[in-house]
């Protein structure tokens, strides 16, 4: 391996602790902690060897054939194995027979091309250590005066300092042609207006099971429960259910009526059932770890806590205010019902919130 | 090198191709200068690799899946094969990923390596750019390619998490929800970003389509950009290496490209692949099939995001409330601002700026090609391992629910103890790494001038028991020693040398305090000189 | 049912089929002898809230109050039915040992004889649910992917999607549900032990309470598939990312080691 280039012409002053006298014997009597140099090449057991060589070739056209036949093993497995197939492999559990060969074949065609390959870098090819000069990356400065000459020269035949008014109207209009393409982004969606404050329910809306889709009665409700419920109208095939159900989620429970310590609750309660936005004040997850014994609700994405006996008032964690209480009554019928929209916006907290 | 030229007499016609190919692409001039290019040997300059292989995992195993996903929030009602989820409303897009699950033959285990080769990839590039931080490798004339590694991280975050969110499955669409409350934070504009990312209101029928077109080409578009930009640069540059007899700050010492890093890095590729794939074949990543559509109103316990996106989690879980209402009735809900607008990229610029502050504060512009051992940068040693603190203990704020109900512990304690971990764990993790560098400075040091513990135990003529202490070699001696120790700036004269006051410029003297602070009293050991060793050796021979 | 068949030449099968029809032979006799039968029953019935009260007041007492009327070191008793002390004690969730954020599940020691003698006299004390019977629970047949969104809907919020379990505030935790039996979930459901909420049959009705036990019995038991491998405990995104830096990372690192490290160098001799 031949030294490449020569770099005697390019300064060393970027470079530094450059030893004095790399690559020569070095004094070691006046400064025993100067650099020896490279140590002298070793020899492997394989390049004394022929028979210990030999045995790395037979080892890795092994690992080579073991490949070949794991690429047969992985069509095999495609072919023959029903993608249903369960198979239970201690530890695994019941896994996918074919997802177990497939990975397996693969894995092992793949890991014993490379362990073939490392193994040949390794014992067979040349191991010597050669070392390559480096250059400084900045240029000399002849080349530099000479860039900077011609840049100076491209400049002035533009006329690009001399003519502003060229320079100016080009700048006005570069800068001003990218508007085009901000404006194109604005129908990737409608302005906000005020969807983010109102939810499908509103005065007489039926509290509606999520679970039986049938409209909930008071007596459906006993003390320690959890409900979820959806408005009337809103069916799970909907277009736009996931939009609405993303705003209108509600959770019921039923406290002792003398529990409940906040006087607006108690108000919009019906004999102690309560019903609050299932969505998260916070960042808008679903915020229905209710605890029956201390009426505490957690949120399983970022643990606020809010006390549905005193107002849904925030005990913990980050989210900033309590969860909208929607007003409920009965009907004549003896249904639950709405006696309105939530008064404040469900879901997170955004600027125009207020 | 006798084998290359055998093969060449033997097929010409591969010669001609080459020819053939000079004459129009001049490969025969690149490959002069690249075909022996060297190229040092440390298992911790593979960490790169790693991330390099994976990434190519990715594009390969991603664009299988595109042959079968279908990016729709359309909803279908499910009748395929896996029985659980039978007449469940889904959208195509989940109802496609139980398909790839459990119709595609082998799509399982595409998906599978695409994911595990996903989280691997992110991990990689984090202990790669630790070890590149920790070795100093970043300094002058790399700090470019510091960034746009920096830039890859960030941006493999952000293709995680679209990726993640696409097959619309309960848990990633609680991610997606997160965003959006995150959004909606945003002073001013917050409401109307978000209405026109979900094209309205969540979650709308627009986000996954889009996500869709940012995971699959608008993010790793850019990202093969950077990675090209980021290996031309390694290429130009030349590797670093570490310190080591016949190792100068002017050459590079190693193996040739052509042949044995080609076949050691070559290997490489089949080897992590082949790990990945046996991964895959044994663990199962993100089962989605058991996590059920997403639906605004469902939601599961341990609702967490990939890991690399955890640390904002941790961040989101452990900000107190902080939400106002200001004058002209407007909120401000800084609980969720401070954590995400602020905190989430000052943790990701501190790191990325570190390079262009330290080259600021010592001042040095010289080209440093030869790593440093972390103990001999103490402060920067201590600053890396603070910051690796800090990302931790978000992480661990990321999952204080998994942790709580596995030790069995409050998860009301826990958030305390990540509130005032957040603070109080880097400044305690920054002083103790530092001394610990300065303990191995002084075992060096020791080692230098007193020689290496042999474990002999020699019996000295008046009963004493002493350690034989062998002599290090001169490679070992060189080792020990060539680094350099640097001095703090000195602070600018606040007078000129006539005695007239002048004004020194605040930054200056912000400089040279922190110049101080960096490379000051106590922030290194004095490495041995020549002349303390020459005077030991000669002062007591006896062992 | 497929269980059903394959069993159905065991030679033990002659005995059941035999005793099933003695069952229903019994069954169908007491129906059609009411009047026999009632005055047997509470005599039976009595006896066993007799046993039961036994039981109680060396068991239970100390913290429920000698009449189950609650002290301040448990609630009060009184109306929370058979079911509640069928699950509690069943469990073995009580008798508790000490004072803790949530009592939890323990090896049982009462038998189940026992058991049903304390929850007549907890029954006795006032009306509250009756322990279910096995018609009620038996999830054969049921819907499992109703099951599912019912559970993804009223449960997963704090067992997690496949019951693997979840915290709650202050210690509390809510347990993973593998190796619970369909009577204690259905059990649970309806009487709401500790601080999980009710969930009675007007709200999830008992068919589908049966759909949810389905669920469960299919995504998590010992039989349950998990087609991609080892699920990594079921716990989503915080398991797979430490599994991939210690084994995924770790793995690439071991080789990355092995492909930098140096060969061995032949001994000078």
């Amino acid at each position: 391996m031949s030294q490449t280039g020569s770099n005697k012409d390019v300064s060393h002053a970027s470079l530094p602790g450059e030893p004095a006298a790399h690559g020569s014997a070095v004094d070691t009597t006046d400064n025993p902690f100067a650099d020896p140099g490279l140590p002298p090449h070793q020899h492997r057991i394989q390049d004394i060897d022929e028979r210990a060589a030999k045995r790395s070739e037979r080892t890795i056209a092994l690992l080579f054939v073991v490949s070949m036949l794991a690429t047969v093993g992985f069509i095999a497995s495609y072919v023959v194995l029903p993608i249903d197939k369960l198979v239970y492999i201690w530890p695994f559990g019941h896994v996918s027979a074919l997802n177990f060969a497939l990975g397996l074949t693969l894995g092992v065609a793949l890991f014993c091309i490379g362990a073939g390959a490392v193994h040949w870098a390794r014992t067979l090819m040349s191991d010597v250590e050669v070392a390559d000069e480096r250059h400084p990356i900045e240029a000399t400065p002849e080349v530099r005066s000479k860039v900077m000459e011609d840049f100076r020269q491209g400049a002035a035949e533009s006329g690009f300092g001399r003519r502003k008014l060229i320079r100016n109207t080009m700048f006005g209009a570069m800068a001003m042609v990218p508007l085009s393409g901000v404006v194109l982004l604005r129908d990737l969606g409608p302005l906000p207006g005020d969807k983010l404050r109102h939810t499908l329910w509103g005065k007489g809306k039926l509290l509606v099971n999520q679970n039986t889709n049938q409209p909930l009665r008071p007596e459906d409700i006993p003390v320690g429960s959890l409900t979820f419920a959806k408005p009337e109208g809103l069916e799970d095939d909907a277009h736009d259910f996931q939009t609405e159900i993303a705003k209108a989620a509600l959770m019921i429970v039923r406290l002792q009526p003398e529990d409940i310590k906040d006087k607006q609750e108690l108000e919009w309660s019906h004999d102690g059932i309560v019903a609050y936005s299932r969505i998260c004040t916070h960042v808008g997850c679903p915020v229905t770890l209710y605890e029956q014994n201390t009426h505490h609700v957690l949120c399983p994405c970022h643990q606020s806590t809010f006390d549905l006996s005193d107002g849904a008032r925030v005990i913990f964690g980050p989210a900033g205010h309590a969860l909208p209480q929607l007003r409920i009554g009965v009907n004549q019928d003896g249904y639950l019902e709405a006696l309105g929209d939530f008064s404040e916006p469900v879901g997170p907290s955004f600027w125009e919130r207020g | 090198m006798s084998t290359a030229t055998d093969n060449r007499r033997k097929a010409p016609a591969g010669e001609r191709i080459a020819d053939w190919a000079d004459g129009r692409l001049g490969i025969y001039s690149l490959a002069k200068a690249n075909m022996r290019k060297i190229f040092p040997d440390h298992w911790s300059f593979m960490l790169g690799e790693v991330a390099l292989y994976s990434f190519i995992i990715i594009i390969l195993t991603g664009v299988y899946l595109t042959l079968f996903f279908v990016p729709s929030m359309g909803e279908v009602e499910y009748h395929g094969a896996y029985v659980p989820m039978q007449g469940v409303r889904m959208s195509e897009a989940y109802a496609s990923t139980l398909d790839i699950s459990f119709e595609v033959r082998g799509g399982l285990l595409i998906r599978q390596i695409h994911h595990w080769a996903a989280l691997i990839f992110l991990a990689s590039m984090f202990v790669h750019m630790m070890r590149v931080f920790f070795t100093g490798a970043f300094r002058k004339p790399r700090e470019i390619n510091w960034l746009f590694g920096f830039l890859l991280f960030v941006l493999g975050m952000f293709t995680g998490f679209t990726g993640y969110s696409l097959p619309d499955d309960l848990l990633s669409g609680t991610g997606v929800r997160f965003m959006e409350g995150a959004i909606l934070a945003v002073p001013v504009v917050g409401t109307y970003l978000s209405m026109f990312l979900f094209g309205g209101e969540f979650p709308g029928h627009d986000v996954i389509p889009r996500f869709f077109a940012a995971h699959v080409l608008l993010l790793p578009g850019i990202m093969l950009g950077l990675l090209v930009a980021h290996l031309i640069l390694v290429f130009y540059h030349k590797h670093t290496q570490f310190p080591g007899p016949g190792k100068t700050n002017t050459n590079v010492v190693g193996m040739p490209l052509l042949p044995v890093y080609m076949a050691k890095a070559g290997g490489f590729f089949f080897l992590v692949f082949g790990v990945i794939a046996i991964l895959s074949a044994l663990f199962t990543i993100n089962p989605i099939w058991a996590l059920g559509p997403y639906r605004p109103d469902q939601v599961s316990t341990g609702a967490q995001p990939d890991w690399y996106m955890g640390f904002s989690e941790g961040l989101i879980r452990a900000m107190p409330a902080w939400e106002f209402v200001i004058p002209g009735g407007y909120t401000l809900n800084l609980g969720v601002a401070i954590p995400l607008v602020v905190v989430f990229p000052l943790v990701l610029t501190v790191i990325a700026v570190y390079p262009f502050l330290e080259s600021w504060i010592t001042g040095d512009k010289r080209e440093h090609h030869i790593l440093d051992r972390p103990r001999n940068a103490p402060t920067r040693t201590g600053i890396g391992a603070a910051w690796i603190s800090w990302y931790l203990v978000m992480l661990l704020g990321g999952g204080n629910d998994i942790f709580a109900i596995h030790f069995d512990m409050s998860i009301n304690a826990v958030t305390w103890f990540v509130r005032i971990a957040f603070f109080a764990v880097p400044v305690l993790v920054f002083i103790v790494t530092k001394r610990i560098c300065l303990g191995l400075q002084r075992r060096d040091r020791e080692k230098v001038l007193h020689g290496r513990e042999a474990g002999i135990i020699k019996r000295l003529p008046h009963g004493e028991f002493v350690e034989v202490h062998e002599p290090l070699s001169q490679e070992q001696l060189h080792t020990l020693t060539q680094h350099e120790q640097r001095k703090p700036i000195e602070p600018a004269a606040e007078t000129d040398e006539n005695g007239v006051r002048r004004k020194v410029p605040r930054s200056q003297k912000l400089r040279a305090r922190l110049s101080r602070a960096w490379y000051g009293e106590g922030t290194q050991i004095p490495k041995a000189t020549p002349e303390e060793f020459k005077e030991i050796q000669s002062g007591h021979g006896h062992h | 049912m497929k269980k059903l068949s394959a069993r159905r030449r065991h030679p033990l099968a002659a005995l059941v089929v035999l005793l099933f029809a003695l069952a229903v032979t019994g069954g169908l006799y007491a129906a059609f002898a009411p009047a026999d039968k009632a005055q047997a029953d509470t005599t039976a019935q009595s006896l066993a809230i007799k046993e039961g009260k036994q039981l109680y007041t060396t068991g239970c007492a100390s913290c429920h109050g000698t009449g189950g009327q609650g002290t301040s070191d448990g609630p009060s008793l009184v109306g929370v039915g058979a079911a509640a002390v069928d699950f509690q004690v069943g469990t073995g969730r009580m008798p508790l040992q000490q004072q803790g954020a949530q009592a939890p599940k323990k090896p049982v020691v009462y038998t189940q004889a026992e058991i049903d003698q304390m929850a007549a006299y907890i029954a006795s004390l006032g009306p509250g649910p009756a322990v279910p019977s096995e018609d009620q629970y038996n999830p054969e047949g049921a819907d499992i992917a109703k099951g599912g969104e019912l559970f993804r809907t009223n449960c997963a919020q704090c067992h997690n999607f496949t019951g693997k379990g979840g915290a709650l505030t202050s210690g509390k935790y809510a347990p993973a549900l593998e190796d619970v039996t369909p009577k204690h979930i259905y059990e649970a459901m309806l009487t709401g032990p500790q601080a999980m909420p009710v969930f009675p049959d007007t709200t999830v009705t008992e068919q589908d309470k049966k759909d949810i036990i389905a669920y469960l019995g299919e995504v998590n038991s010992e039989k349950s598939a998990s087609p991609g491998g080892l699920d990594l405990g079921g716990f989503g995104p915080v398991s797979e990312g430490l599994f991939a830096w210690t084994f995924g990372l770790g793995a690439m690192i071991a080789v990355a080691v092995w492909v930098a490290a140096r060969t061995a160098k032949a001994r000078k001799s």
